[in-house]
């Protein structure tokens, strides 16, 4: 069959999945007075629609900050205006000022799970389709399974699609910005990347890896010459970008300390809930939250996050070759999420680490059918076993490390170390769902679930950055058929 | 890997099929649900909480039991399950109760009971006639045959979303159909038969059984030029066949309308697959001209015409005209604005890839202009009746229109393929003998 039909079918197929869960549950579905992420994204656009620019992100009278502020860049602002304009069309109740507050319906759950499925289709699906197609390798079928078990993630469907957020926009610009870079058009993906990021913030966790990318790129083609040509030319793109983005708020500075502020909410300490990343595992031996004032936090935290992101930065700086940069795009952001300030467990967009998230949300059903889906389409189609050799898992910087040790086959060892890891977190799963804690340790499951997850995180980081840095500065010329 | 060129007995893709479609049906577990739910609900309850004498008597809900014994008997055994999940769900009084729990066991229900269904497809795909020369996966009759049975539109939206048990029931009649193409006549009549006792619906199609099994099964030798050899009769075999058919023997003059059509598998049988193209036709019949038929009866004729569609070029047009209009006329049965888009996508991904699939496998072009005009126009009336219709002032006073629209539309594609179909079936007399039974 030909390749135009297989991918429609695939993304027919990802759709109905994403529909089908949209069909579920939302994030505070019936519980005021504060519900949830659903109800934030109605009130922003209640608030764009109804307010001129100037008090969008400001505490007044007719808008109390407290009660869901806009916490992201303008790019959000202006889609929830859009998709204000539509909803006054439709039934202009919900986006009354004011008495919209807690709006509930059929209809407007319809409306809203519409929006996300409209940007979806027209942002994340087609960039997933050309980056499988254009940027990865193997067969056409190849590329086709690429294209459904990326389509088919569990985490993103149940959080923009369960949940409710608008990531696909986010991700899908930022993946325009990796397949339009990939295809050597470096203006367009930078400012792909910059409307990336002026749509969500969290988007910084990519943005060292975009910066170093384009930065080594120029000091390969010679700062003397055609090189600085491209720095600039980049440059002058992301400077225009961002004005134009925040052009509404360029007249006055104090508009863009105040945006400036409410996206980068130090005030609010070093994190929150359960999540998984460094702090909240460590707290559970060194009481730091108590014990450092939140300025210490926020130092601290900056230093170790940018000590971590360093020696995968360098190294994308001296070889900007795409393999590198993919790379890069995963130390980098598994280095802002285990590090950084104030991390939300939404930030890593992975299923099985947000179980107490879905299960508040009544999507248990959804989140093991998705999960289960995806990783035996992974498994199957892309044959993940059989590629379980130690060459394949580019292992061989451990066994130089590993010296010491007794001969043994690390693809098994792998191999084993996975099949234990997802029975552990199906035990946990179904600990978290069927059994009460004990008293006197009433957080223990997503307690739990939170440092066996940043276990794995901090694994997955010194792996990733392990196999980065191995690979040599000069690729050897016989083999020519290295992936890139 | 399941990409490279696979052998001839790696099967490994058809369970990756079977479980796909079945996370696609655990994901619909919350969609909407019709009455059909409640209908089953209160069938659990009647079995399991009242003595046997009392099930075709008890009427405290308005959904009484109307189907035959074995399928009581079935409610009966899922009973004892559903008592795990949530004990209210199964005292009569409890009308309309749909529990969290209730939605969950009654979904996943059908969901398990389609393992039956699952089956029968496998064991279909392995009587299709397989075709020489490398093709790859996707391109062999069996896969495709596999993919249109098991993500089969309507049976999706019948029974996954609207609640029904047809998953199972076809299972039956589907592996009843395989055991005739595999010449293993005892067995289909039993399962028939087993069907039968299911639900009476299938009735309908048993005149295409009774003369089949009479003629080819009880007669074990024709002449040569294909009629029948009255000395060849078996007594041992009739006596056989009606220990376990009764029921199929004394109803086999039914409906008068599919009488040419039967007659056609006395004079000239063409073994198993004529059989099949006669039940194809009965079941089609049935649904064109019997009583108080619902729309969902339409798949009785898709479904075993799958087979035939995978094998012959002439069928594959004519199974393209049929499912697409009508699945299509199954739109109505989910008329709720949620799952409008989980209608059309499946829709539109089962169309896609029967229409792809087929004509790669026939190579060309399977439908003349004026059918693919036909076809097109069925968008045309989704946007008539979903989307203009309802905005506009007659929606109040006209509100039946839409589906007025519909069923007339949809009407003409299904009769045009019974046409065809029976004129195919006919015209198969005296074309060559050779063909292989």
């Amino acid at each position: 069959m030909e390749n135009w039909s297989l991918v429609s079918i695939c993304v027919l197929f990802g759709l109905t999945a994403r529909w089908a869960v949209s069909l579920n549950s939302y994030s505070g579905a019936g519980k005021p007075p504060m519900f949830g992420d659903y109800e934030a994204q109605r009130h922003w656009q209640e608030v764009t629609y109804n307010l001129p620019v100037h008090e969008w992100y400001f505490n007044t009278t007719d808008n109390n900050l407290n009660y869901w502020g806009l916490d992201y860049p303008p790019l959000t602002a202006y889609h929830s205006l859009l998709c204000a304009h539509v909803a006054k069309l439709i039934n202009p109740d919900w986006v009354e000022l004011h008495a919209s507050r807690g709006h509930e319906s059929y209809g407007h759950k319809l409306f809203m799970r519409a929006t996300v499925l409209v940007a979806d289709l027209l942002i994340y699906i087609p960039a997933v389709v050309l980056y499988s197609f254009y940027l990865s390798e193997g067969s056409n079928k190849k590329k086709v399974c690429t294209v459904l078990c990326i389509l088919l993630y569990p985490g993103l469907i149940l959080i923009d699609y369960g949940h409710f957020q608008y990531n696909s926009i986010s991700l899908g610009l930022a993946l325009w910005g990796v397949v339009v870079l990939g295809l050597g058009w470096d203006v367009l993906g930078s400012l792909a990347f910059v409307l990336s990021l002026n749509y969500k913030q969290m988007e910084l966790y990519h943005s060292l890896p975009f910066f170093c990318y384009l930065l080594g790129k120029c000091f390969k083609q010679g700062l003397a010459g055609r090189g600085l040509f491209l720095l600039v030319k980049i440059a002058v793109t992301v400077l225009v970008t961002f004005a134009l983005c925040w052009l509404p708020f360029l007249s006055d500075p104090g508009q863009i300390l105040q945006v400036v502020h409410r996206l980068f909410p130090v005030g609010r300490g070093l994190f929150e809930d359960k999540v998984a990343n460094t702090w909240c595992s460590l707290n559970v031996l060194i009481k730091i939250k108590t014990i450092l004032s939140t300025d210490t936090q926020l130092y601290f935290s900056l230093t170790t996050t940018l000590l971590a992101i360093l020696p995968s930065s360098i190294k994308l700086l001296m070889k900007p070759t795409l393999w590198q940069f993919k790379l890069a795009l995963v130390n980098s952001s598994l280095a802002f999420f285990l590090f950084s300030f104030q991390v939300h467990e939404k930030s890593i967009l992975l299923p099985a680490f947000m179980l107490p998230l879905f299960l508040k949300d009544g999507l248990l059903v959804p989140y093991v059918v998705t999960s289960l889906a995806f990783l035996f389409f992974s498994i199957y189609l892309l044959s993940a076993f059989e590629h379980c050799s130690e060459d394949k898992l580019r292992l061989g910087p451990y066994r130089r490390l590993l010296i010491c040790m007794p001969r043994m086959d690390l693809g098994r060892v792998t191999k084993w170390k996975f099949y234990f890891s997802i029975t552990a977190m199906a035990g946990l799963s179904f600990m978290s769902v069927a059994l009460a804690p004990p008293d006197q340790l009433p957080d223990l499951f997503p307690l739990l679930v939170s440092v066996f997850s940043y276990l794995h995180f901090l694994g997955l980081l010194l792996y990733f950055n392990i196999v980065q840095i191995a690979e040599p500065l000069q690729s050897v010329r016989k083999n020519q058929k290295k992936s890139n | 890997s399941v990409m490279a060129t696979p052998r001839a007995d790696d099967w490994s893709w058809f369970p990756a099929l079977a479980l796909g479609v079945s996370f696609l049906k655990c994901i619909l577990i919350n969609a909407y649900h019709s009455t059909d739910f409640e209908v089953h609900r209160n069938w659990l309850a009647i079995t399991h909480s009242l003595p046997v004498s009392k099930w075709y008597h008890e009427n405290t809900s308005e959904w009484t039991l109307d189907y035959p014994p074995l399928f009581a008997w079935f409610e009966y055994s899922l009973s004892h399950v559903a008592q795990h999940f949530d004990k209210e769900m199964l005292v009569v009084q409890n009308l309309i109760y749909t529990s969290p729990a209730t939605i969950l066991f009654q979904r996943l229900s059908v969901i398990v009971t389609d393992i039956v269904f699952i089956y029968a497809v496998k064991e279909c795909c392995r009587s299709v006639r397989e075709e020489k020369g490398s093709k790859d996966l996707l391109g062999h009759p069996f896969f495709i045959l596999a993919a249109l049975l098991l993500w089969n539109f309507g049976l999706l939206i019948v029974d996954h979303i609207h609640f029904q048990y047809n998953g199972f029931l076809f299972g039956i009649l589907l592996l009843s159909v395989a055991r005739h193409l595999q010449g293993r006549h005892l067995e289909g009549a039993l399962l028939f038969t087993v069907l039968l006792n299911l639900k009476h619906i299938y009735l309908y199609i048993a005149p295409a059984y009774g003369i089949f099994l009479l003629r080819s099964y009880c007669f074990t030798k024709d002449n040569t030029d294909g009629s029948v050899r009255w000395s060849s009769f078996s007594p041992v075999r009739l006596v056989a066949l009606g220990s376990i058919v009764i029921s199929v023997g004394a109803l086999s003059f039914g409906p008068f309308i599919a009488m040419p059509a039967v007659l056609s598998i006395w004079c000239r049988p063409r073994g198993a697959r004529g059989f099949l193209r006669c039940l194809v036709v009965c079941a089609l019949g049935s649904f064109m001209f019997g009583w108080h038929v619902h729309e969902k009866a339409i798949l009785m004729a898709i479904l075993p015409f799958s087979i035939l569609a995978v094998e012959s070029r002439e069928d594959a047009g004519i199974f393209l005209m049929l499912t697409t209009t009508g699945h299509y006329s199954l739109f109505p049965l989910l008329f709720t604005a949620a799952e409008l888009p989980i209608k059309v996508l499946l829709m539109l991904l089962f169309t896609l890839y029967s229409f792809t699939s087929l004509k790669k496998l026939f190579r060309g072009s399977l439908l003349n202009p004026l059918e693919t005009t036909y076809l097109l126009g069925l968008v045309a009336v989704e946007i008539l009746c979903e989307v203009v219709y309802p905005l506009s002032p007659w929606q109040h006073t006209l509100p039946f229109v839409p589906l007025l629209v519909t069923s007339v539309y949809c009407s003409l594609g299904v009769s045009y393929s019974f046409i065809r179909l029976y004129v195919s079936l006919l015209r198969q007399h005296g074309t060559d003998k050779h063909k292989q039974l």
